[in-house]
């Protein structure tokens, strides 16, 4: 079995500035990362992407070129479409690449597969036609793909930055539903005065919603009690905004409430975590320089907490410098970046307060479905909680929820929240699915081949 | 807080002895422990297996088939009482063998149990390697014959457990989660256990926390010398209906998954590493059925099954502390049957019924020949 | 319906419930299926709901297709090849 000093899972800003860094350092570096090409899903396809789609995709975007470059022209190995499905306590590191299944050994494992969309369960959701808004953006970037009668529907920086590129792109959205209640302005206003000093981010932020008022985009605002219509497709969708019902007639919506920690291998490898009221979601707990509760493992970018794409890139090059640094390498200087990294920082309270998620994804009614896979209803899940079941673990075995191929990354986060309300406590003391390998689900025969291929070495 | 009889633990085995009280009429407060328990119970397999269990121990073998035959009556009661299927259905099962060696020693294992009890009670028999191909289509090249038992069946451990719980709350019961019981100690005439969710009080406590009754044990004179084996199950996506009955090692389950585990008996199965064993289970669940091998593991499950020193199950009231009451095993669905409609009775009755003594942690005392 | 802003890339066509899509070289099978007005992939194995990719990003399992026969394929995680054969999964097929 191959061993490296570093072993970086996603090849997102994090995972590539990361091993950029460490191989700089000296450090044997790999990086598996699923996609066929670097960027993560921020900057999907850049290395790819036609310099027309790249200027409409904003300035940040491009970013990720430079990025990407110097991962490229670093000592670092690089293996695509590598799927990482198990991670023991000793690290070694099973992923599935080209139909078969590899095992690598790392000294230190380095976590960068960012941040995933939370999920937004809603009457109507799973409907053909209904999206995330990173899957509207993706199909941007990766396709130049648009649609005449896209409605936005939720909260957060990236709904607006969707509609922004959208109406760049030609094809400015048919509407945005924005679920941020008027009261929210009041409380996230205490956060302004220090958000100043990430003032180009509010800048962008005033910048995006003046594009949308000037391409002429109907928003409409503190919108609630949304829900998707249609048999078998999307065919509109219905919400009250101004003490009104509304509907508006399209076949292509995307949901968005924000991003959170994609958690997968930091639970499967039983790192500690908590839950960060201010972001909603459950963080794995990091020291100062993004290493977890367990020695050597580490998690750069989004995975340790929402710092958005320049934050990850920093946080890359900081976990490598502590890797470098505890095995007496010599490392870049971390105190500037580390200055920068809180400057960055600055506007996340503000951006947290404002676009909390929406309360009615918090707490969806009895009827609507809250395990797309399993098709579980918040009010099963309520039921089975009143039947004593004191978790989503207990909740799971129950009723199948979370049991389905995407192993609970779609319904995680609602079934701890509508477990800790059912309960009257909070999500901090009811926890998360347990997560167990395969973190994706891998050919029997895949499996069955492991360590055919490459013998593994005798223990020392 | 008082009630007739408290049961420390809500896994399997704990939820049919309380379920089997609470239908004798005794109000029953379950103690149970937090969202991360039931280890045991969520890695069941899910089969109610007769064949081959109970080589050299007949009352094992006895107890088991009485579950079996029980099954159908508590699968009856639990889905009129509480609406919830187990999924249970008894076609019988077949254990296949991969080499003409595994035959042989399945021959012999035969004709051992045969010579016990008696070929009528025990309903096994071999079947070559035309049989098994007419039984089961799918079957493997490399499987060279097997027996089957039609007291065999299956059903789902995670089903089996919410109709458990919720019949225990329809009669009356109460199911107490993050109360893992911390110390039992004399109360007038029966017993308080303290847990970090207050003090209950009953005249009868059974111990059913698995693993944790080695400690509770200690407190109420018993000597439990039960240790943690742990197994590994995998699941696959759902599939369309391939497999007509359950296998010692591949299921299907109600849901169209392939349940792929470790033998019940393979009591000695090392696991090391968990993508290894995984591996070890995927290549032999694809020798003896090769179409799974075109199937996706969603799931992998490790859990810890309770082993005495010999692998039976212990059943024992102290005798310092009488009326509480010692179940020690593995196999809980297996067992299921005998633990509501037969166990608990006689623990609701006072005593454990001569069809237990065999059972009793004693036989530990003395060097087993 | 859904549009392409721009007209680079080389062309690739596969086959979708027995219809021509075209693909762009490089582009996964669930981009090309939308930008062909494609929304419903699968069948949910539980109700038999229509159900369609939507994450992109291999998350959520929703796009799962038969590609050349074989099941519970992510097609926004599989570059569009050309001939591939793709169908939507139905429920039956996956469990009766």
């Amino acid at each position: 079995m191959n061993s490296y000093d570093v072993v970086v899972v996603g090849a997102g800003p994090a995972g590539m500035a990361c091993a950029t860094e460490a191989s700089r350092a000296g450090l044997s570096t790999l990086v598996l990362d699923e996609q066929p090409r670097p960027g993560g899903q921020i900057y999907r396809d850049i290395e790819v992407s036609d310099p027309g789609r790249r200027a409409l995709l904003g300035k940040d975007y491009g970013e990720g070129a430079r990025i990407a470059e110097a991962f490229r022209a670093s000592k670092a190995e690089y293996r695509s479409g590598a799927v990482v499905w198990n991670i023991d306590s000793e690290k070694r590191i099973d992923y599935s690449a080209g139909g078969r299944s590899h095992s690598v050994q790392a000294k230190s494992l380095v976590v960068a597969t960012g941040a995933i969309e939370r999920p937004t369960p809603m009457p109507g959701w799973t409907l053909p036609g209904v999206t995330t808004v990173g899957a509207v953006q993706i199909l941007l970037k990766t396709s130049g793909i648009v649609f005449e009668d896209l409605v936005l529907v939720g909260s957060g920086p990236l709904l607006w930055l969707a509609a922004t590129q959208m109406i760049a792109a030609g094809a400015p959205p048919k509407a945005i539903v924005e679920t941020v209640p008027r009261s929210r302005y009041r409380e996230a206003a205490r956060h302004f005065a220090k958000a100043l000093r990430g003032w180009r981010y509010l800048a962008k932020g005033f910048a995006m919603m003046r594009a949308v008022k000037k391409a002429g985009v109907p928003v409409h605002s503190d919108a609630a009690d949304i829900a998707i219509e249609g048999e078998i497709a999307v065919t509109a969708v219905t919400f009250t905004s101004g003490g009104t019902r509304q509907r508006i007639e399209t076949a292509h919506v995307a949901l968005h409430q924000g991003v959170v920690p994609n958690q997968q291998i930091t639970r499967l490898m039983n790192c500690k975590h908590r839950f960060d009221d201010s972001q909603r979601a459950f963080l794995p707990v990091v020291d100062e320089s993004f290493e977890t509760s367990i020695p050597g493992v580490y998690v750069a970018g989004d995975g340790a907490g929402i710092g958005g794409a320049k934050s990850a890139e920093m946080r890359g090059r900081l976990v490598a410098m502590r890797i470098a640094e505890k095995v007496g390498n010599r490392a870049g200087e971390a105190a500037k970046l580390r200055t920068e990294l809180a400057k960055d920082a600055a506007v996340r309270p503000l951006l947290e307060a404002l676009y909390a998620p929406a309360a009615d994804v918090l707490a969806p009614a009895d009827a609507t479905m809250v395990c797309r896979c399993e098709e579980i209803t918040a009010g099963q899940i309520r039921e089975a909680v009143a039947l004593g079941a004191p978790g989503p673990n207990q909740v799971k075995s129950f009723l199948r929820a979370g049991m389905g191929p995407c192993q609970g990354r779609m319904c995680g986060l609602a079934v701890s929240e509508i477990i800790a309300a059912a309960k009257g406590e909070t999500p901090s003391t009811v926890d998360y699915y347990r997560i167990r390998p395969p973190l994706k689900p891998l050919l029997l025969s895949e499996l069955a081949g492991l360590g055919a291929e490459e013998p593994r070495e005798a223990a020392e | 807080m008082s009630s007739d009889a408290l049961v420390l633990g809500g896994g399997l085995v704990g939820a049919a002895t309380a379920y089997g009280l609470a239908r004798e009429g005794l109000s029953v407060t379950v103690l149970d422990e937090g969202d991360v328990a039931f280890r045991a119970s969520r890695g069941n397999f899910g089969l109610v297996w007769v064949q081959s269990k109970g080589d050299g121990y007949p009352d094992y073998a006895i107890w088991t088939r009485r579950s079996a035959d029980l099954w159908p009556s508590l699968d009856a009661m639990l889905k009129e009482e509480t609406g919830v299927s187990t999924a249970y259905e008894k076609p019988g099962g077949l254990h296949f063998c991969l080499s003409e060696e595994e035959l042989e020693n399945r021959k012999a294992l035969l004709a051992r149990l045969h010579n016990v009890h008696g070929a009528a009670n025990y309903g096994a028999r071999l079947v070559d390697r035309q049989e098994v191909r007419e039984m089961m289509p799918e079957i493997g090249p490399d499987v060279v014959g097997g027996t089957y038992c039609e007291h065999d069946g299956h059903a789902s451990p995670l089903y089996l457990l919410r109709a458990l719980h919720d019949g225990i709350k329809r009669r009356g019961g109460r199911i107490v989660a993050d109360a893992r019981a911390e110390t039992i100690a004399r109360d007038g005439e029966g017993y308080a256990v303290k847990t970090p969710s207050g003090t209950y009080r009953a005249g009868r406590v059974v111990l059913a926390a698995g693993l944790g009754n080695k400690a509770l044990g200690k407190e109420v004179g018993l000597d439990l010398n039960i240790a943690p084996l742990k197994g590994q199950i995998l699941v696959t996506e759902r599939t369309k209906p391939r497999l007509n009955m359950p296998t010692h090692v591949v299921r299907q389950t109600g849901e169209g998954s392939i349940m792929i585990g470790d033998s019940h008996e393979d009591v000695g199965f090392d696991v090391s590493s968990s993508s290894d064993v995984m591996a070890t289970l995927a290549a032999r669940a694809i020798r003896m059925f090769p179409f799974v091998k075109d199937l996706r593991i969603v799931r992998s499950w490790a859990a810890l099954r309770i082993m005495s020193p010999d692998g039976y199950p212990i059943y024992q009231q102290s005798e310092t502390h009488p009326g509480v009451f010692s179940v020690n095993c593995h196999s809980g669905v297996t067992l299921a049957g005998s633990h509501a409609l037969a166990l608990a009775p006689m623990i609701a009755k006072g005593a454990l019924g001569e069809e237990l003594a065999a059972f009793s942690a004693r036989r530990f005392d003395a060097p087993a020949n | 319906m859904p549009q392409r802003i721009d007209g680079s890339g080389e062309t690739v066509r596969f086959t979708f419930e027995g219809r021509e899509v075209a693909a762009r070289a490089g582009e996964t099978l669930a981009a090309a299926l939308i930008a062909a007005g494609e929304t419903t992939t699968r069948d949910s194995v539980v109700s038999g709901a229509p159900r369609g990719p939507f994450c992109m990003m291999g998350v959520c399992y929703e796009c799962l297709v038969e590609i050349d026969g074989v099941p519970n394929r992510q097609a926004c995680m599989i570059v569009a090849e050309p001939g591939m054969t793709v169908n939507r999964q139905t429920a039956d097929e996956v469990v009766a």
